[in-house]
């Protein structure tokens, strides 16, 4: 039993089905990441736990407590909004003293916790502005603070860097993954931007038209992505997928790849468990940064395996170069080191790290077990 | 305000601006013209209006139409001037905007902010009693005041200005607040404020704008309002009924001098309104424009 329990939760408007049976356990402290594409649930299933939406069926439980139909301002959480939603009326101090006043919160208390919670977000300064007179990272700031100051159970984002320019984006990323190591309080943290699921979280749920994807570890989703949606959701640029034939070769499996000059390659398998799959065809994942130059090559990994392919075209991103080249049929693309001597229109050596590769079924689309 | 009007004019040139200036100072003479006539009629002793020029300056000048108008002139059979009249329609005025301001202004937050099944059918025939003629509505509307008991009462003329004037009022709010962010609302409802707390608390305080519309709208209309103060005033019948009284009466001289003066009063009220409440108005629509 989870701290943040999410059980057979379904959400239907009308006879339209949005979110189909979600179960999701949070441990207490954790930071619990639901990306997807728009439109795939995630939002509403955040509004679910704040109570702002009504479950259809299923129940959340949070602390224990089932939270189905109770008041969101029973519940015990806060929530950081998208666009903020600072009371435009409001100094920044009465908007993060507003939740307490509302709970009969004495004065004196009142003041106290703002005090703490201006000084841990370095807003003491700003205490007397109205919202209107703040820049975005600022508002951003009294937001969190207003969540701050209740003290919840659950803290919930929902996609709360999205207004922020890009720089200002990957401090403020920083710094909630620094409160959240402070605090160490449950988050829910609702995003489109895999990158901060991927930085941010201690589990990320992938949901896309509904459905829980895949739920795991930053790493799990990564590494060995659930199906062809989380493979090329998750990363930047997205992983390599490309059409393959297992051959068995003593015993071993072996990716047969088409090279962009129309020959025929074979990249030996790390798992066993594809030699079941001889014969058939596969889609092959490959992260770009698993297809390299010989010198940028994992040296710890144990199954490098060489690939000779012509570049198509060369894109220098200063600390990587990201090269464009032909498998299988489809553009895959490569990430080389920043030095790495590529010229567009050559034949490459390549190095394939194939412990990282990843096989999936065409039909279904999702990951062979064990491959 | 200035800084706004630097930013948004256009350069013109001299000749031009003084064109420009020249036209609309005809307008505002074209339009000043009645009101300068009522005025200095109403300032006249009756024999220079019967004996002269209708566009002079009076020789004698005399508030005594004035006087005569607001405390002394016939209405009806009795001599009592306007005077218990204008007060009639203030308490029916003030009352009946309160009123339908308030209620319009929850309706509005209601149907934009806590949806339910069926809110934009029920807001489609709100709108209706906008377009509902004022005398298709009369005998049923007299039935109902008499069933009530508020046949020929001014609470009665109140209850009939708020059941027309809430369609207005509720569009009003509900556009404004259409335009409001929900998530405001849902941050306060995490907050632990509840349905009036939310209103009071961050609906409210921002609306000064189009509360300030409302009450303009609502107070002109009702105020000048004559066939629901005519038909169902009884013995508290409003200014402008009075007005009509007056100005209508088929014996004995008419007083012109004595109805312009009437004519002004009867006017005074919406003329303040729209001098007052039109700067506060602008001032708020700048003040929301400029905040980003």
């Amino acid at each position: 039993m989870g701290f943040l329990e999410i059980s057979n939760v379904t959400k239907s408007y009308g006879s339209t089905e949005v979110l189909h049976r979600v179960d999701i356990a949070v441990e207490e402290g954790e930071f619990l990441v639901l990306v997807g594409p728009s439109g795939c649930g995630k939002s509403t299933l955040l509004n679910m736990i704040a109570g702002l939406e009504e479950i259809s069926s299923g129940d959340i439980s949070i602390n224990g407590r089932v939270m189905n139909g109770v008041h969101p301002a029973q519940r015990n959480i806060a929530m950081v909004f998208q666009s903020y939603a600072l009371y435009p009326n409001m100094t920044v101090g009465q908007n993060i003293t507003f939740g307490l006043e509302m709970h009969g919160v004495p004065r004196a208390e009142r003041a106290a916790a703002l005090a703490d919670v201006a000084k841990l977000l370095q807003i003491e300064t700003l205490l007397e502005r109205k919202p209107g007179q703040l820049s975005g990272g600022q508002r951003q700031r009294v937001a969190m603070g207003r969540a701050l100051v209740r003290n919840p159970d659950v803290f919930l984002f929902d996609e709360p860097l999205s207004n922020l320019d890009a720089k200002l984006r990957v401090d403020m990323r920083t710094e909630i993954k620094k409160l959240h190591e402070k605090l160490k309080t449950t988050m829910v943290y609702v995003t489109h931007d895999q990158i901060e699921a991927l930085t941010l979280s201690t589990r990320i749920a992938v949901m896309y038209e509904g459905h829980v994807q895949q739920l795991g570890t930053p790493k799990e989703i990564y590494d060995t992505p659930a199906n062809v949606f989380v493979a090329t959701f998750m990363g930047s640029p997205a992983m390599n997928i490309l059409p393959a034939r297992v051959v068995v070769r003593d015993g071993r499996a072996m990716a047969q790849v088409t090279t962009s000059d129309g020959a025929q390659t074979e990249l030996p398998f790390s798992q066993q468990t594809l030699t079941a799959w001889e014969g058939r065809e596969i889609l092959l994942g490959l992260r770009p940064e698993a297809l390299t130059d010989p010198d940028g090559a994992d040296r710890k990994s144990a199954n490098i395996v060489p690939l000779r392919s012509r570049i198509e075209v060369t894109e220098a991103a200063g600390s990587d170069t990201f090269v464009t080249t032909t498998l299988g049929g489809r553009d895959v693309i490569a990430r080389l080191r920043a030095d790495a001597e590529a010229t567009a229109g050559d034949m490459f050596d390549f190095a394939v790290n194939m412990e990282k590769a990843v096989a999936f079924d065409p039909q279904s689309e999702t990951r062979i077990p064990g491959a | 305000m200035s800084h706004v009007t630097q930013d948004s004019t256009l350069r013109t040139s001299r000749a031009n601006r003084v064109l420009i200036y020249l036209v609309l100072l005809l307008f505002a003479l074209f339009y000043l013209l009645p009101f300068f006539v009522m005025l200095a009629n109403s300032l006249k002793p009756l024999s220079e209006i019967t004996g002269g020029n209708m566009l002079a300056l009076p020789r004698d000048w005399t508030i005594t139409p004035w006087l005569t108008a607001w405390s002394s002139a016939q209405i009806g059979i009795e001599p009592t001037g306007l005077r218990p009249y204008f007060l009639n329609s203030i308490l029916m005025v003030v009352p009946a905007v309160a009123i339908s301001t308030v209620l319009g202004a929850l309706n509005g937050y209601v149907l934009t902010k806590w949806r339910f099944r069926g809110d934009t059918i029920l807001f489609g025939l709100m709108m209706f009693s906008c377009f509902i003629p004022f005398q298709i509505v009369l005998i049923p509307m007299a039935t109902v005041l008499g069933k009530l008991g508020l046949a020929g009462s001014i609470p009665g003329l109140v209850l009939v200005h708020v059941v027309y004037g809430v369609g207005f009022t509720t569009l009003y709010y509900r556009n404004y607040y259409a335009a409001f962010p929900t998530e405001l609302i849902r941050a306060a409802m995490i907050d632990g404020a509840g349905f009036f707390r939310i209103f009071w608390r961050i609906l409210l305080p921002v609306s000064g704008p189009i509360t300030v519309v409302s009450v303009i709208w609502q107070f002109t209309n009702i105020w000048n309002d004559f066939l629901f103060g005519a038909s169902f005033g009884g013995t508290a019948q409003p200014m402008t009924v009075a007005l009509n009284n007056l100005v209508q009466s088929s014996t004995g001289v008419k007083e012109y001098n004595v109805h312009f003066a009437g004519a002004i009063l009867a006017a005074l009220p919406t003329l303040l309104v729209y001098v007052v409440a039109g700067r506060f108005f602008v001032r708020g629509l700048m003040a929301g424009s400029v905040k980003g």
